[in-house]
């Protein structure tokens, strides 16, 4: 179980963390549309996945038939934490799933989010301060990975000097899921670790931060209890770094190969945020999971229990039934209904954060380094598994 | 015309603030609240009609009025 020979056959042996897969998905998934919507694979113990928006958007709809209970495809399967699930609410199924997740949208709705817009505009210029005078950066090393790690830090309460701690339990938890299970779980272990020193620190010393919001929480009257904070506070950190982060560097890797898209920004600046939802469309970082609650036919295919779904919301972004153009990116797209956010009961929780770093970061860099062209298209390297994003962008800005 | 919100549908992406901010506004958990009686003036017909072309859960609805 824990080999992963290259993928031969997508329509019957799929593996996202196969090296075509992280390196171009696109073709892949065409071609699984057109003649295999739905797809198969032995591999993590059974999975499957719908390639078709109309097919993503049934599975994330129905939680009666699909469970959270993990949404990061491993080689086993998590122990049934009902009803909130090991990080709640994105672990969480109804009815148990919107009590967690009402204590915390309004910490990170759009008002709350727009207070950290200044102090993030500042870090950005310093990280591009930096650079400024170089020949060639890397843009997702020197510059993208950076944004979510420090605003994470900020809006928990954590120290800052703890980056590099945060992006090895991120890669761990997310990138490396081939990992027997015994590595997989001490990886685990230390995470769970470092998030009781710091919610115990948070006890001892209450600030005006996430973490000591989730500690004041309660659900039906009662405090939610240290594993339901632990489990969100663990979410936010996982959840809240590399997405973003593969967001940022997908964005400014389309305009280092696009100039002519880069020149429209520039003289068009009000045109970023439509831009920037066409960026999510076209470079959606996140696929999600789900299991098979139980056997069944679904649409034709012989579903069992615990099967894996692979929600790829990035798929279903580039489907021509439901987006004109889809495999073209139009910065002025009029219509766009993508889902890169997720749709139904668990939207990403952080999409107003997101946003925000995402706009912030552009603009920022935008600002500082307005020319900029890819320094050797081949160095560019992207992360496979179900955060798909650059992890070497190297740029020539000088 | 008149905009409302489904908010049967309505997940908090918040699209419809973004692009039509003088007719929905966020509310504590950032789902979509129509301003007002959700009457769109003239001059904001296009940010209603973008509003409702950009929402992923299909909750911005538009009815004509005679």
């Amino acid at each position: 179980m824990s080999e992963h020979p290259p993928v031969r056959d997508w329509t019957t042996d799929f593996d996202h963390t196969d090296e075509a897969w992280a390196a171009d998905p696109f073709p892949i998934w065409d071609e699984l549309r057109r003649t295999c919507p739905v797809a198969h694979s032995d591999r993590y113990g059974g999975t499957w996945l719908p390639t078709r928006h109309e097919d993503v958007a049934a599975i994330a709809y129905d939680t009666e038939n699909f469970t959270s209970r993990s949404v990061v495809v491993t080689n086993y399967r998590p122990p049934n934490i009902a009803p909130r699930g090991i990080a709640p609410p994105i672990s969480s199924d109804p009815p148990f799933h919107a009590g967690a997740r009402r204590i915390l949208l309004p910490l990170m709705s759009p008002q709350v989010i727009a207070k950290w817009e200044p102090s993030t505009r500042e870090y950005c210029e310093s990280l591009v301060d930096d650079l400024r005078g170089r020949d060639v950066i890397d843009a997702a090393q020197e510059y993208a990975q950076h944004i979510p790690v420090r605003v994470i830090a900020r809006l928990l309460g954590f120290p800052e000097d703890d980056a590099d701690l945060f992006r090895g339990f991120v890669h761990h938890v997310l990138e490396q899921v081939t990992l027997p299970l015994e590595q997989r779980f001490l990886g685990m272990q230390d995470l769970f670790e470092y998030l009781r020193a710091q919610v115990q620190d948070h006890i001892q010393n209450p600030r005006d931060d996430l973490t000591t919001a989730m500690l004041n929480a309660e659900m039906d009257g009662e405090p939610v209890g240290m594993e339901h904070v632990g489990g969100t506070v663990a979410l936010l950190l996982l959840a809240g770094i590399d997405t973003t982060w593969s967001a940022i560097g997908a964005s400014i890797w389309h305009l280092a190969g696009n100039p002519g898209d880069r020149e429209r920004l520039l003289a068009e600046p009000e045109l970023l945020p439509t831009a920037i939802e066409e960026f999510l469309r076209a470079y959606a970082p996140v696929t999600m999971a789900r299991l098979v609650k139980h056997d069944m036919d679904w649409n034709g295919c012989p579903m069992k229990a615990d099967d894996w779904i692979l929600l790829s919301f990035p798929s279903a972004n580039r489907d021509p039934a439901f987006f004109e153009n889809a495999d073209e990116v139009i910065l002025d797209r009029q219509d766009n209904r993508h889902a890169a956010f997720g749709l139904g009961i668990h939207r990403c929780a952080g999409s107003h954060l997101a946003r925000m770093e995402l706009r912030v970061a552009l603009e920022v860099f935008l600002d500082a380094f307005p020319v900029f062209h890819l320094e050797d298209p081949s160095a560019v390297r992207w992360s496979g598994g179900q955060v798909r994003g650059p992890r070497a962008l190297p740029l020539r800005i000088g | 015309m008149r905009i409302s919100i489904d908010l049967e549908r309505c997940e908090g992406h918040g699209r419809c603030y973004s692009l039509a901010p003088a007719l929905v506004e966020p509310d504590d958990i950032g789902n979509g609240c129509v301003v007002g009686d959700g009457n769109v003036p003239p001059d904001q017909m296009d940010n209603a009609r973008q509003a409702e072309a950009n929402c992923p859960e299909r909750a911005v609805i538009l009815e004509e009025q005679d």
